[in-house]
């Protein structure tokens, strides 16, 4: 089988030890929390690291907890703190997460697999390496195309001309975290920042975590004004085990009026990658006018892709099939897929309007016939 | 253990019998214990448990690691392999290099064409040039990933039409003809083009079938361990110890009688572990070398090296039909990407032929196969061998030929069924036929006659068939001794050993050879030793491939185990005055039908025949029947007798998205005879599991980047991540009926599962795809792009298919003529003795021979 390399391997119990070992800034170090992407990818030695410091033994970091003000933009009422290292199987059976943000606890229950999720956590899922069918090879067959520009190599093959690398983000809590407008904490020795999480990426393949050195993402922050406040909601329930066509439905005509909705297309509903995820948040007035609308993409940039372009063509308008038909069209114009993971690159383009169709008419409770994606 | 007094005591249902013999009741045949029943594994408690031992987990003293070294390039000539940084890995201690192995070795005595480590040039991304062995298996790859190899890169094949169109540089230096084609034939049975030229519809179609792997959940591992001096035993996930054995004795120069090859239990082989395999002769080598045992556990990359899989064929079909729906004749031509070695490859080129004619009557028939050298890992059998692609083809055909003559497919397949003991064309000779039946189950089932062509949009139902062998005909060496050999053991214990050269790879084949000898002995099977797949003690089985083992290997258990029967009878009578015909032997016991307290425990009846005899021990072996072909070529497609299944498959599709969802499969399998109902089932089910993977997803697919920038050619994707396969999630739910017709060729009527229940799958799935939407899809794996682009096709007005566009020209050489049976042919071809001159043959003596030998021979003969 794939051998993993020889390395140091610290495991602090605080999260000053922690940030006492990165201090330097050392690009040999490395963290780790759950492991499962770090793991293979040293195992396949397109990740290297001479010291790998793991999160796990930091109590701290993992817990669930409700805030009151979860940031600037938080809005009135009760936000929820997730600890970086909280697995995500503790993410998907939360029932704050359930009832609160359903489409939160369906986007991380579509995440890999059962045993993969008692071990992968929500912090390292917003830190996943980009991915790429050039890149994520074992060290042999990266040899037999000389490497690629993400990784030892001076050519990006999804696009041979380009300076830049294309390799995909394919989180599913990025997205859905992003349209929910979720914040970040990142902790250094020198103190702690606050960033909204679309501020966590860069679209580049290569440098697509805008963390400085040194720093730990330790929290995530998701704002009370993305809940749907109705506890024991239908969604929460079908949240539970991934399945269905579900979004949030609670807190019609009142102060919560944030309907979510999260669609992932992939091969596989088991365990697979997505090869497109789409998230919506939309925020009703209560004569049913949108009045704001959050639609971002996963698998098709190198980060979270946000589209303005369908929020703006839903804000300030009922939801209709018309109107979300306009957005789909500006999610679509504005993905681009590369021939960099699953299924033929022109069709994933087409689906990419077809996905945000239907999330967005889960999210407005417009009946649609799109069959729901397998097991997703 | 427990149970050993309740075993041996006597079960008396009635008084002592003191009338004469001849006044008595006549006998009884005893219920089966075993055959027929759903009864446990033998191997199914160590297999749940863990205990099982696969090579991967074997360990021996001072045993070490080895790792191969692999060409990174996908073409080219090994210029230097330094192994300087290599050595400075703590833990290393070894390495050898193609001069260490420069015999080569394949399966096929024509294809001799692999080495265990190359010796000068590189075929392929994969092929291994280098071998490191080191204490710990860390080390070893650290050690191999030191290894520095400069290569002198050559002009790469990528494609079936790049081969075609690209004489040079040649991939090897055989066969004579030049080029990269590595095989083609042509043969006619009977008159094709009048048999075209008569229809009233002819329909003709092109088909592309990707290649898929067989992706067994044990990677492939071996564990060489020298004893003494040039003598080793090598343990390795083989399909086909036999044959390990003879390519290890003919690469490392040994006499076969100092090599022992021992078939662990398979995780899992479908075709993919039963070529010899270069790191297990490499792994041999080593341990020869360092006098120590040495393992080698490959990566799942290394597996997807390894292949041996699906060859992607593409193909044309040119069949003729009356109006009321008769077969008149058919023209196939299919053209196979083999890869970079030859593999089984020659036979897989005849399979895309050869069972084109066991389904339904097919009075004429032509077929024109090539199979060429790429630079891609080799292709050979998978599950199916050939025959799942024709199949495919076929039945989508037939599908298309419904519809044009507005007939129910099912009534179409109907009408045109081969019959059972007919001889086909191509003269095969069919034996039991339950193909009707299976179509009666799954037509049933399905609810066919109210529900086809009548679902709302969307939902459709599609039908399709196939047929396999029960064993090829052949050896893959010509000789003429047994295919299958058993051997038992019997001693005053009353404990049986069964020895036997098959392996077992998940298949169940240990079950059925115990349940064989159980059943015959009338004893428990935990009263059953086992000891199968050891070239050092047992007797030769070909291995388990082509689904020959339960027909072959049960038909040799049969006859020792009858045998040891009859040497305990003798001794029974003898002591009991008890008729040899009213023996029964049951429960433990040896005893008078008419009179059952008057007999004896199985044990005791082993203790008098050893007694009688001396010490016990039975053989019984197994050769199949002649086929009545005898043109060249003839030798692919014979077998004892053939399966047959039939599957409808109901789908769901999305028109706007192409997505699609088999909602339900009903799958109906002639196997003969059950001889345990819940194994045929698992063989069925995972079979409809395997077919949908290759009609839904599956792709051995490579790439090639840029030529401006690159000259790689690698594979997509070589892992279990990315190499799309269903899961279980994935399985929509399976109806599967057991069609029962006793064969008499097979062991009890049995026949084989493990592989004829894949064909159908394909092609229904096509079929039901049309049915729901109204679009053809030549070709698997169906992706929904696919549909969305023949759905935009149709509402073009276009042809509503998505598939190959045309077939290209291709020689396939001189056409072999046949008279066909009903043509009152005699099974040679007409220009028997010239063909045999021009393309080889076999001479008197049984061994198969090169042309270049033929011709030799024949020229001493004319100078004689």
């Amino acid at each position: 089988m794939l051998r993993l390399p020889p390395f140091h391997f610290h495991q602090p119990s605080t999260i000053e030890e922690a940030l006492d070992v990165i201090a330097g800034g050392d690009p040999s170090i490395r963290l780790v929390a759950g492991g499962t992407d770090l793991w293979p990818n040293m195992k396949r030695r397109h990740q290297k690291a001479e010291t790998v410091v793991s999160l796990m033994k930091i109590d701290e970091l993992r817990k669930i907890s409700e805030i009151n003000g979860a940031g600037p933009d938080t809005g009135a009422g009760t936000g929820l703190s997730i600890g970086a290292t909280t697995l995500l199987d503790d993410v998907v059976r939360s029932s704050e997460v359930q009832e609160r943000f359903p489409a939160l606890a369906r986007a991380t229950a579509s995440i890999s697999s059962p045993p993969l999720r008692n071990m992968a956590t929500l912090g390292g899922n917003l830190c996943l390496d980009t991915r790429c069918t050039y890149y994520n090879q074992t060290e042999e067959w990266r040899r037999s195309i000389d490497y690629c520009l993400k990784e030892a190599g001076t050519v990006c093959w999804v696009a041979p001309g380009s300076s830049i690398c294309w390799a995909h983000s394919a989180s599913d809590s990025a997205p859905m975290l992003t349209a929910l407008e979720a914040r970040v904490v990142l902790r250094s020795q020198t103190g702690s920042r606050e960033i909204p999480l679309t501020q966590l990426y860069a679209n580049d393949g290569i440098h697509y975590l805008q963390i400085h050195p040194g720093e730990i993402l330790t929290e995530i922050k998701i704002p009370a004004a993305s809940g749907t406040g109705a506890r024991g909601s239908r969604g929460a329930r079908g949240a539970r085990n991934g399945r269905g066509g579900i979004g949030s439905r609670g807190g019609i005509g009142g102060r919560d009026n944030c309907r979510t909705a999260f669609w992932k297309l992939r091969r596989r509903g088991s365990i697979d990658f997505a090869v497109l995820s789409v998230a919506v948040a939309l925020w009703l007035a209560d004569d049913g006018v949108v009045e704001k609308a959050n639609v971002v993409l996963g698998s098709v940039a190198s980060r979270p892709l946000e589209v303005p372009a369908a929020g703006e063509a839903l804000t300030g308008h009922e939801l209709d099939l018309d109107v979300i038909r306009v957005a789909a069209l500006a999610a679509r114009k504005a993905a681009t897929p590369m021939d960099n993971t699953d299924f033929k690159t022109q069709w994933r383009g087409l689906m990419v309007e077809r996905y945000t169709e239907a999330a967005l008419c889960e999210a407005a409770s417009i009946p649609h016939d799109r069959p729901p994606p397998p097991h997703a | 253990m427990a149970s050993e007094t309740a075993r041996t005591q006597p079960k008396p249902t009635s008084r002592p019998d003191s009338r004469p013999t001849s006044e008595r009741p006549a006998p009884v045949t005893p219920e089966p214990r075993y055959i027929g029943k759903s009864f446990r594994r033998v191997d199914g408690r160590a297999k749940v448990t863990g205990a099982t031992l696969f090579a991967d987990d074997l360990a021996f003293p001072r045993m070490c690691f080895m790792k191969l070294v692999r060409s990174t390039v996908p073409h080219g000539l090994i210029r230097n392999i330094d192994f300087s940084k290599a050595r400075e890995v703590e833990g290393y201690l070894g390495s050898i290099t193609g001069a260490d192995t420069p015999v080569p070795f394949g399966i096929l005595p024509v294809s001799q064409d692999e080495h265990a480590l190359c010796p000068d040039k590189v075929r392929m991304v994969g092929d291994p040039v280098a071998a490191v062995a080191a204490v710990t298996e860390d080390a070893a790859v650290e050690a191999a990933l030191a290894v520095e190899v400069e290569y002198q890169e050559l002009a790469t094949i990528a494609s079936l039409e790049e081969a075609l169109a690209t004489p040079e540089p040649r991939i090897h230096d055989y066969p004579k003809e030049g080029g990269n084609v590595h095989k083609a034939v042509s043969m006619e049975f009977g008159q094709v083009e009048d048999a075209l030229a008569g229809a009233d519809l002819v329909l003709e179609d092109v088909f592309f079938y990707e290649g898929s792997t067989h992706l067994p959940m044990e990677q492939h591992a071996a564990v060489a361990v020298p004893e003494d001096i040039d003598r080793l035993t090598l343990y390795s996930s083989t399909q086909t110890p036999h044959y390990v054995h003879r390519a290890l004795a003919k690469v490392l120069e040994l006499p076969p009688s100092r090599i022992r090859v021992v078939a662990c239990s398979n995780g899992g082989g479908f075709g993919g572990k039963s070529d010899p395999f270069n790191h297990e002769i490499a792994a041999a080598k080593m341990a020869l070398l360092l006098g120590r045992p040495v393992k080698i556990s490959l990566t799942r990359e290394e597996v997807f090296y390894c292949h041996r899989g699906r060859h992607p064929v593409l193909m044309s079909m040119k069949t003729g039909f009356s109006k009321d729906g008769h077969i008149l004749g058919q023209h196939l031509k299919t053209a196979l990407d083999g890869g970079a070695y030859g593999s089984y490859g020659v036979a897989s080129t005849y399979y895309t032929g050869a069972l084109q004619t066991v389904t339904y009557k097919l009075p004429a028939y032509r077929f024109d196969g090539v199979r060429v050298f790429t630079n891609k890992a080799p292709c050979g059998p998978k599950r199916g061998h050939g025959t799942p692609q024709p199949r495919f083809g076929w039945e989508v055909q037939l599908d298309k030929a419904a519809e044009k003559l507005s007939m129910d497919p099912a009534k179409l397949r109907l009408q045109n069924l081969e019959e059972p003991g007919r001889t086909t064309a191509n003269w095969l000779q069919i034996g039991t036929m339950g193909l009707r039946r299976c179509i009666e189950a799954v037509v049933e089932g399905s609810d066919w006659s109210t529900r086809y062509g009548n679902l709302p949009a969307g939902r459709g139902l599609g039908l399709a068939c196939g047929s396999y062998l029960c064993g090829a005909g052949l050896p893959i060496y010509w000789n003429h001794m047994p295919q299958s050999g058993v051997q038992l053991l019997l001693d005053r214990s009353g404990s049986v050993a069964v020895y036997c050269g098959e392996a077992e790879i998940g298949q169940g084949s240990d079950s059925v050879l115990a349940a064989i000898t159980a059943e015959v002995l009338g004893i428990e099977l935990a009263d059953i030793r086992l000891c199968v797949g050891d070239t050092g003690f047992t007797p030769v089985d070909l291995g388990s491939y082509s689904s020959r083992v339960t027909l072959m290997a049960g038909n040799a258990a049969l006859e020792a185990a009858q045998r040891a029967r009859a040497l305990l009878a003798e001794a029974v009578c003898d002591l009991l005055e008890i008729a040899a015909d009213h023996l029964v032997f049951a429960d433990n016991r040896v005893f008078d039908s008419s009179d059952p307290e008057n007999g004896m425990s199985f044990q005791e009846a082993c203790v008098a025949a050893e007694a009688k005899f001396g010490t016990l021990s039975t053989v019984g072996s197994y050769i199949p029947p002649r086929s009545p072909g005898k043109y060249r070529g003839a030798g692919v497609g014979p077998s004892p007798t053939y399966s047959y299944t039939a599957a409808v498959i109901e789908i769901e599709v999305d028109s706007e998205t192409g997505l699609y969802r088999p909602v339900h499969v009903w799958i109906a399998h002639d196997i003969g005879r059950s001889l345990n109902p819940v194994m045929v089932l698992g063989q069925v089910e995972g079979s409809v599991y395997m077919g949908l993977g290759e009609a839904m997803m599956e792709e051995q697919a490579y790439r090639r980047l840029p030529a401006k920038y690159s000259s790689s050619l690698v594979h997509k994707h070589p892992s279990m991540l990315e190499y799309k396969s269903p899961t279980f999630l994935d399985m929509p739910p399976v109806t599967s009926y057991l069609i029962e017709d006793p064969d008499p060729e097979g062991p009890y009527g049995a026949k084989e599962v493990g592989q004829g229940p894949l064909l159908p799958v394909m092609p229904a799935l096509a079929n039901a795809i049309f049915d729901a939407v109204g679009v053809r899809i030549d070709q698997v794996p169906i992706q929904p792009h696919m549909i969305l682009r023949a759905l935009a096709a149709k509402a073009r007005g276009k042809a509503a298919r998505f598939g190959p566009s045309s077939f290209p020209e291709i020689d396939f050489g001189e056409i072999l003529h046949v008279p066909t049976p009903e043509q009152g042919g005699d099974g040679r071809s007409i220009d028997d003795y010239r063909h045999k001159l021009r393309s080889g043959m076999r001479s008197a003596s049984g061994t198969m021979t090169t042309r270049e030998e033929a011709l030799e021979k024949h020229g001493k003969l004319t100078t004689d």
